[in-house]
């Protein structure tokens, strides 16, 4: 008689050891993939940059730039910018202020094409040339107000956007301070400046410093030694754009105007 | 033809001035962008005119109670479809409910929306119809029974209890719903008030301007969809119930007006460094749909019209109509109000220097036919949802309290 009682609640036994050795193996698998550095593991396979060892900017020397636009031009091949008016990843202005009157600013067609003469009857009190680009900021608004995280801030400091993530709801280019942004007329996501990431995890620079022939953009790293910003910031007076509005750029301008927003 | 006459109109626009932001000439929120807080904030302001009935127990608005939540459900469906049209990836929409990105303020959209819906709308829809679609679901035959027994979702008690249950239940959700309701249009008037880059936008008063133009063009709908309805069906109207609406419709617009003013008066006091570019742009670009048609036509006339309906002497007739004309005009006012933040927001360059121009596009989906259509399907849905559940159904009780009314009125 107890033989058969043992037959018939052996079953119940077995399940119930079954459900408490997986209530024992479950956590400890998971611990021990938890232990290992998947992330880690992922990007040594695919070569040995590490995002974390960088932290990128740009410097900005105003009294260096010509007004030539390569960099706008070089932007527009490298990245793949529509070539028609109105959509730029940067673009340079020039600004013009007469001894009296309002300040004249101009960038027709991103300055590519160059810039029409000014009238000689104009008292000019002084001239000078901006280029503008995303300022890839700190406390990037973009990334803020981005409803599905597509916009994001890269842990080597660089904010992109994720073509594939983007839903083209275009908050992000009202939230954008600077007008940096826009949407591509074919992707329909919204677009802007990468400092060509493809390059610079490539070790190379930005197509724009790449061809800038006075040097007036400097690309490097903040918080290294070796970065040719750490020169660029010793000697000359840094301003941001807008500081007001606490997006901390990491555009960094040498020579700034006050006539400049 | 159509487009012929209205072309010349909307390309006789001013171009560019000053210095525009190259990325900047094209705007980017378009007209959809301007219909879409202009449905919410109908859908806010009819239900929480029905809820002044239900939890304030104000029982000149018996008579459109029902009509009120029909007509707020109607405008809710469409309400998200100009934002769905607009995206670039409209494919991608459901990323905001599975990845939202809780920091960004769009992304809190679909769940305002769901939970206003789902658990204020359509239950408190529910609850208050219950007992009517059981009776339905017994007395009416072939398919249209099996749809009113759906309905019921199995609920068939009808008893003294049951039924005193329900309207337990639907009062607590009316006053979740009233909070709820605020939220839904003070988060949409956020999602623009908290655009630091803008500082057409960047107010802190925005969302509860938001909120009492939403109430303002909410009582202002509701006066027009009963009067039209009442009309249509050859019903009298209760004039206790529209004088009520006229009288909140002008205490509402009251407080709205002196917001705005308050909201103008503070920017140009305060002076900031946008001030002359904002002063250009309401002197030139904005004129006509700030001054003449939100200010003057949508606000100071239709409030002067209701005072002197509401409180002159004058016979019934004449009071209508000018309860509807003010009504009409509340709601081209409201919509120069929407046009005016969203289009507004995007005339002037963030580099405080250029104004630049929008085209409203004729055909497309950022049209004008597309916006008519946005606007107009509201109405389809509300005929719709009449005919499933009459509002004015409980016929018997409601009519009979309109003549009661009258008769008092009268006497």
């Amino acid at each position: 008689m107890k033989k058969t009682n043992t037959k018939l609640i052996r079953p119940e036994i077995e399940r119930r050891a079954f459900l408490k050795n997986c209530s024992k193996t479950f956590p400890s698998l998971l611990f021990l993939v938890a232990s290992f550095d998947v992330q880690n593991i992922l990007a040594n396979e695919n070569g040995s940059y590490d995002p974390t060892q960088h932290n990128y900017a740009m410097g900005v020397n105003i009294k260096k730039c010509i007004g030539c636009a390569r960099c706008a031009d070089a932007c527009k091949s490298e990245n793949k910018v529509p070539r028609e008016p109105h959509f730029f990843r940067t673009w340079i202005e020039r600004y013009v202020i007469p001894e009296d009157g309002e300040p004249i600013v101009d960038s027709p067609n991103g300055g590519i094409d160059g810039f029409p003469e000014i009238s000689e009857k104009l008292h000019i009190e002084r001239t000078f040339f901006v280029p503008k680009l995303c300022n890839h900021c700190v406390n990037a608004p973009c990334v803020q107000v981005c409803p599905v995280g597509a916009t994001f801030a890269t842990k080597d400091g660089v904010v992109l956007v994720d073509p594939k993530w983007c839903v083209g709801c275009r908050y992000c280019i009202q939230a954008c301070p600077y007008g940096a942004r826009y949407l591509h007329p074919e992707t329909e996501v919204a677009d802007k400046c990468t400092f060509c990431y493809h390059r610079i995890t490539d070790g190379k620079l930005p197509a724009c410093v790449e061809v800038c022939p006075t040097q007036t953009r400097i690309f490097g790293e903040r918080g290294k030694k070796s970065s040719p910003l750490r020169r660029f910031f010793k000697f000359n007076e840094i301003h941001t754009l807008k500081p007001g509005l606490n997006t901390k750029p990491k555009v960094y301008y040498a020579g700034l105007d006050g006539e400049v927003i | 033809m159509f487009y012929s006459i209205i072309s010349p109109l909307l390309n006789s626009m001013p171009g560019l001035s000053g210095y525009v932001f190259p990325n900047e000439y094209e705007l980017h929120w378009s007209i959809l962008i301007v219909i879409y807080p202009y449905l919410t904030g109908l859908v806010a302001g009819a239900f929480i005119l029905a809820s002044l009935e239900r939890v304030f127990k104000v029982s000149a608005l018996k008579p459109i109670y029902r009509l009120s939540l029909l007509t707020a459900l109607a405008f809710m469906i469409i309400a998200p479809l100009p934002l769905l049209a607009h995206l670039g990836h409209p494919e991608r929409s459901f990323e905001m409910f599975l990845t939202p990105h809780t920091a960004s303020a769009m992304a809190m959209f679909g769940f305002v929306y769901a939970w206003y819906l789902m658990v204020v709308l359509l239950l408190e829809i529910w609850f208050d119809y219950r007992k009517d679609i059981v009776i339905w679901s017994n007395e009416k035959k072939g398919v249209v029974k099996y749809f009113y027994k759906l309905l019921t979702l199995g609920a068939t008690d009808i008893s003294d209890k049951a039924v005193a249950f329900d309207h337990k239940i639907g009062r607590v959700i009316t006053i979740i719903g009233i909070p709820s309701a605020f939220l839904l249009h003070g988060y949409v008037g956020f999602i623009f008030g908290s655009i630091k880059a803008n500082p057409w936008w960047s107010s802190v008063l925005i969302p509860i301007v938001f909120l009492f133009s939403a109430i303002v063009s909410g009582i202002a709908l509701m006066l027009i969809v009963y009067m039209i309805t009442s009309m249509v069906r050859w019903t009298k109207m209760s004039m206790k119930c529209l004088n009520k609406l006229a009288e909140f419709l002008l205490y509402a617009m009251l407080i709205d007006f002196s917001l705005e003013t308050l909201d103008f008066i503070h920017r140009l006091y305060e002076s900031e460094e946008s001030i002359s570019i904002l002063s250009e742009m309401i002197s030139s670009r904005l004129f006509i749909s700030l001054i003449i048609t939100q200010i003057i036509i949508g606000s100071l006339i239709p409030m002067l019209g209701l005072v002197f309906g509401r409180f002159g002497k004058l016979p019934d007739e004449l009071r209508r109509m000018i309860y509807f004309i003010s009504a009409i005009l509340v709601q081209v006012g409201i919509f120069s109000t929407r046009w005016n933040v969203v289009i507004g927001g995007q005339l002037f360059s963030k580099s405080l220097r250029g104004l630049t121009t929008y085209k409203l596009d004729i055909f497309g989906i950022e049209g004008l036919f597309v916006a008519i259509a946005l606007l107009v399907a509201p109405i389809g849905i509300l005929w719709v949802l009449t005919k499933i559940l009459p509002p004015w159904n409980e016929m018997g009780a409601v009519q009979k309290d309109i003549e009661k009314m009258s008769s008092s009125e009268s006497a």
